[in-house]
C-alpha cells in the first residue's frame, strides 16, 4: 500500500493545473459569466488535450488512463469552476461519436434535471416536457424535466462530480488562507484571529476528508464507496465556500468575488449525480 | 494510489485471521472496569498471547501496511483492546523505539511487548494542559539521578503502571519550551504517591500522581538534557498520528452492529436515523482512508507522523462521539441504562475532544503549521 500519488500521477496534475491556468484563467472566468455560452473552442481544446478521451484505451485514440487519474483532473476543471457538461461528454466519449475529441458535446438529464440542454449536440435521457429554469449558478443552464428523480448516470458519474467538489473546497480553503493572510483589522491580519484559524481548519479537515473519500472510491470503484465520498465531497465544497465567504466579510457577498460562484456550483453539483438523501440511503444499504 | 496488499500481505492477513479465530473463543470473561489488576492482567495477558504467536511487533517495528492489517484483523474479529498497554505500545515504545539508545530499547521494548511492562503518561499538571510546555515539574541533577519534585494530573493507569513517560523541568531560566527533559521514572521508586481520580463514567482511568524527590537515573533520560520538547512532539505525533487508527475499525463494526439493532427493534424505518447511520458510515469509511494516507506518508518520510494526524483526531473525536449519539438514537429509553452496550462508552466518548490536546488546539496546529496563520491567542 501507498496511497500517495505515483510521479506520473503528480505530473499529470501540474500538467492539468498549468493547461487549465492557460486556458481557463480568472479573466475567462469572470467573462463566461458576464457572457454565459459554451466555449466551443475551448471545448475542443480540452478534447485535443485528452480531458475527455482520458480513459479510452490507447488503441481507440484514448489516452488510456484510469478513474484515479480522471479523478485527478475533474479536481483541477472544479478548483478552477471549468464550466460545461464535462461529467456527461467525459463519460460519452467512446459511446458518442465526437465526444471523445471535444467536437460533441453531450449532457444528460440527472435527477430530473439537465445542465446545458440548450447548447448541447447529443442528450442522453429523455427530454420531453423540459423546462428551463432560472438557474442559481450563472454558469450552469438549467432545464427541469417532470419526473420521479433517479439518475442516469452510474457510479463513475458521482464519483467525478464528487472529485470536482474536491477541488473546489481546496479553491475555497486557498482563497480563504491567502485572504486570512492579508487582510488586517484591529492591526493586526484576521488569520491571527482564533476564530478565523479555525474556520479555516475546518476547511482543510473537510477537504482532506472528503479528498481521502474520493482517491480511495477511484482505487475500488466500490458503489458504496463512491455514494459515501459523494456525500462528503458535496459536503466539502458547500460547507467551504460558505465558511469562505464569512472570512472574506462584506467582500464575500458581492458578486465580484469568485466565492459565490464556487457556492452555487457545488449546490449545483450537490443536487446531481446522487444527492445527499439517496447517498446516504446506500451508505446506509450497504450496513 | 496504491491500496493494494502484497501476496506477503495477504498471507499474513490470512495466517492472523485463523489464529484470531482459534484463540478468541479461548479468552478469560472480560474484567469488571472498576477492577484494575483483574483489567491489568487480562489487557497483559491478550498482550502475551501476541507475543507468544509472533503478532506482537506489529506497533513499531512492522511495515505500517501490516500494522494497519494486523488493526483491521484483530478489531475486525473482535479482540481485545490494547487497554492498560496504550502508553507502551502507542506512545511511549514508539518514541522509545525512535528516539532511545540501543540501550534504552533492549531494556524497555521487550517486556512491553511480551505484557510484562505496563506505562503511563506524566504530562499534564494542574497548571499545564493545553499550555503543556509550561509544566513545572521540577527535575535538578544529583550525581547519576534526577531527583524530581512536582505534580502531575490525568494520569491514566497510574495505578498499575511500572513506568511512567516523565516531562520535567530541568532549565528553569531556559525560555519554556527549551528548559524541558524526558524521563522514563519506575512507578515503584520512594516519593511517588497516585491518588485515583473518578472520571464521569464512574470508574477510575486516571489519577494524581505526586512526586517528592523521586531520585531517577540519568541512564533513564531519553534524548538530551532539556531537548524533552522535540521529545514530546515526537511522542505526541505517534499519539496523534496511529494511536486511534484501530479505533476506526472499532467504530465501523460498531455501526454494522448499529444497524442490525436498529433493524431488529425497528428505528431502522425511520428514515432520519437511517440516514444518519449512513452519513457516519461514510464518514468513518474516509477517516479509515485518511489514515492510510497518512501512514502512506509517514512511511514515505521516516516513519513519524506528521501534522495530518491533528486532521484526523479532530474529525474521528467529533465523529466518534456523534457515533454513541446515534447509538442513543437506536436504543431509545434504553440509553438511559448503563448494563447496556454501548451506554458507558458514550460517557467514555465525552473526554476524545479532550485528551491527547483539545479539539481547539488541534485546530490551531492545523491552521498554524499546515496553514500557516499567525500564531497568536
Ligand atoms: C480521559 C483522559 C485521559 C487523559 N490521560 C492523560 C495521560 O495519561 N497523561 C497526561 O499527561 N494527560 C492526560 N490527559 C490530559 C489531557 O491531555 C488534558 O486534559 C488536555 O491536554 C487539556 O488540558 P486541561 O485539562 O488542562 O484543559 P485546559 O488546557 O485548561 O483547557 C480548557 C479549555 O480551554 C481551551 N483552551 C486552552 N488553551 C486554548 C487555546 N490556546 N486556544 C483555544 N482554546 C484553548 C481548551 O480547548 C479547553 O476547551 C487525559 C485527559 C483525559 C480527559
Amino acid at each position: 500500500m501507498d496511497f500517495r500519488l505515483t510521479e506520473d500521477q503528480r505530473a499529470l496534475r501540474r500538467g492539468v493545473r498549468e493547461l487549465l491556468g492557460r486556458l481557463f484563467d480568472r479573466e475567462a472566468l469572470r467573462g463566461a459569466v458576464d457572457e454565459p455560452s459554451l466555449d466551443r473552442g475551448l471545448w475542443r481544446e480540452l478534447g485535443d488535450a485528452g480531458f475527455f478521451a482520458l480513459r479510452l484505451p490507447e488503441e481507440e485514440g484514448g489516452v488510456g488512463l484510469g478513474l484515479p487519474e480522471a479523478v485527478l483532473v475533474f479536481e483541477e476543471a472544479g478548483r478552477v469552476l471549468l464550466p460545461g457538461p464535462l461529467v456527461a461528454t467525459h463519460l460519452a466519449a467512446g459511446a458518442v461519436p465526437g465526444a471523445a475529441d471535444g467536437s460533441v458535446v453531450v449532457t444528460s438529464v440527472d435527477e430530473d434535471l439537465v445542465p446545458w440542454l440548450d447548447e448541447a449536440d447529443v442528450v442522453l435521457g429523455d427530454v420531453s416536457g423540459a423546462v428551463q429554469v432560472r438557474s442559481v449558478d450563472p454558469l450552469t443552464p438549467l432545464h427541469r424535466v417532470p419526473g420521479t428523480g433517479g439518475a442516469t448516470g452510474a457510479a463513475e458519474a458521482a464519483l467525478l462530480t464528487a472529485a470536482e467538489q474536491v477541488g473546489s473546497a481546496q479553491a475555497t480553503l486557498d482563497t480563504a488562507v491567502s485572504h486570512a493572510r492579508a487582510r488586517s483589522q484591529f492591526g493586526q491580519v484576521i488569520g491571527g484571529f482564533q476564530a478565523v484559524k479555525h474556520l479555516c481548519a475546518g476547511m482543510l479537515v473537510r477537504t482532506e476528508l472528503a479528498r481521502a473519500a474520493v482517491w480511495a472510491a477511484s482505487v475500488t470503484g466500490d458503489a458504496v464507496e463512491v455514494a459515501g465520498a459523494k456525500l462528503l465531497a458535496d459536503d466539502a465544497a458547500v460547507r467551504n465556500a460558505r465558511d469562505c465567504l464569512q472570512v472574506h466579510g462584506g467582500m464575500g457577498f458581492t458578486w465580484e468575488a469568485d466565492v459565490h460562484l464556487h457556492l452555487k456550483r457545488a449546490w449545483v453539483r450537490a443536487e446531481l449525480r446522487m444527492p445527499a438523501a439517496r447517498a446516504e440511503e446506500a451508505v446506509a444499504a450497504g450496513l | 494510489m496504491d491500496l493494494s496488499c502484497t501476496e506477503e500481505e495477504e498471507a499474513y492477513r490470512a495466517r492472523l485471521r485463523e489464529w484470531l479465530a482459534a484463540t478468541l473463543p479461548g479468552l478469560p470473561e472480560r474484567p469488571d472496569p472498576l477492577d484494575w489488576p483483574a483489567r491489568r492482567a487480562y489487557d497483559c495477558g491478550w498482550q502475551r498471547r501476541l507475543y507468544d504467536a509472533g503478532y506482537a511487533d506489529t506497533h513499531w517495528d512492522a511495515s505500517p501496511t501490516q500494522r494497519l492489517v494486523f488493526l483491521e484483523e484483530t478489531e475486525r474479529a473482535g479482540a481485545p483492546y490494547v487497554g492498560a498497554n496504550f502508553v507502551g505500545l502507542l506512545h511511549a515504545g514508539p518514541t522509545i523505539a525512535a528516539e532511545g539508545t540501543d540501550a534504552q530499547r533492549e531494556r524497555w521494548l521487550p517486556p512491553v511487548l511480551r505484557g510484562d511492562e505496563v506505562w503511563c503518561q506524566g504530562f499534564s499538571e494542574p497548571d499545564a494542559g493545553s499550555d503543556l510546555a509550561s509544566l513545572r515539574t521540577r527535575a535538578v541533577r544529583d550525581g547519576d539521578a534526577y531527583v524530581v519534585t512536582g505534580q502531575k494530573i490525568w494520569t491514566s493507569h497510574a495505578e498499575v503502571a511500572d513506568w511512567c513517560e516523565l516531562l520535567v523541568r530541568t532549565d528553569p531560566e531556559a525560555p519554556k519550551h527549551q528548559g524541558i527533559t524526558w524521563l522514563a521514572m519506575p512507578m515503584d521508586a520512594p516519593g511517588i504517591t497516585v491518588r485515583p481520580l473518578r472520571t464521569l463514567a464512574g470508574s477510575t482511568e486516571f489519577a494524581e500522581v505526586f512526586l517528592d524527590e523521586v531520585r531517577v537515573p540519568v541512564a533513564n533520560r531519553v534524548g538530551e538534557e532539556n531537548d524533552g520538547w522535540r521529545v514530546t512532539m515526537v511522542t505526541l505525533s505517534f499519539e496523534r498520528g496511529t494511536a486511534f487508527v484501530g479505533e476506526v475499525v472499532a467504530c465501523r463494526r460498531l455501526l454494522g452492529e448499529l444497524a442490525r439493532t436498529a433493524r431488529k427493534n425497528g428505528t431502522w424505518d425511520d428514515p432520519v436515523l437511517r440516514r444518519r447511520l449512513g452519513r457516519l458510515s461514510a464518514e468513518f469509511q474516509a477517516l479509515w482512508r485518511l489514515t492510510q494516507a497518512n501512514v502512506s506518508e509517514a512511511q514515505a518520510t521516516g516513519g513519524v507522523p506528521g501534522a495530518g494526524g491533528s486532521v484526523f483526531k479532530l474529525h474521528y473525536s467529533h465523529a466518534r462521539q456523534e457515533l454513541y449519539d446515534a447509538a442513543a438514537a437506536v436504543l431509545g429509553p434504553d440509553a438511559l441504562d448503563l448494563g447496556r452496550e454501548w451506554n458507558l462508552d458514550r460517557l467514555s466518548s465525552l473526554s476524545y475532544t479532550i485528551a491527547a490536546g483539545t479539539s481547539q488546539i488541534q485546530r490551531n496546529i492545523v491552521a498554524e503549521r499546515i496553514l500557516g496563520l499567525p500564531k497568536g491567542r
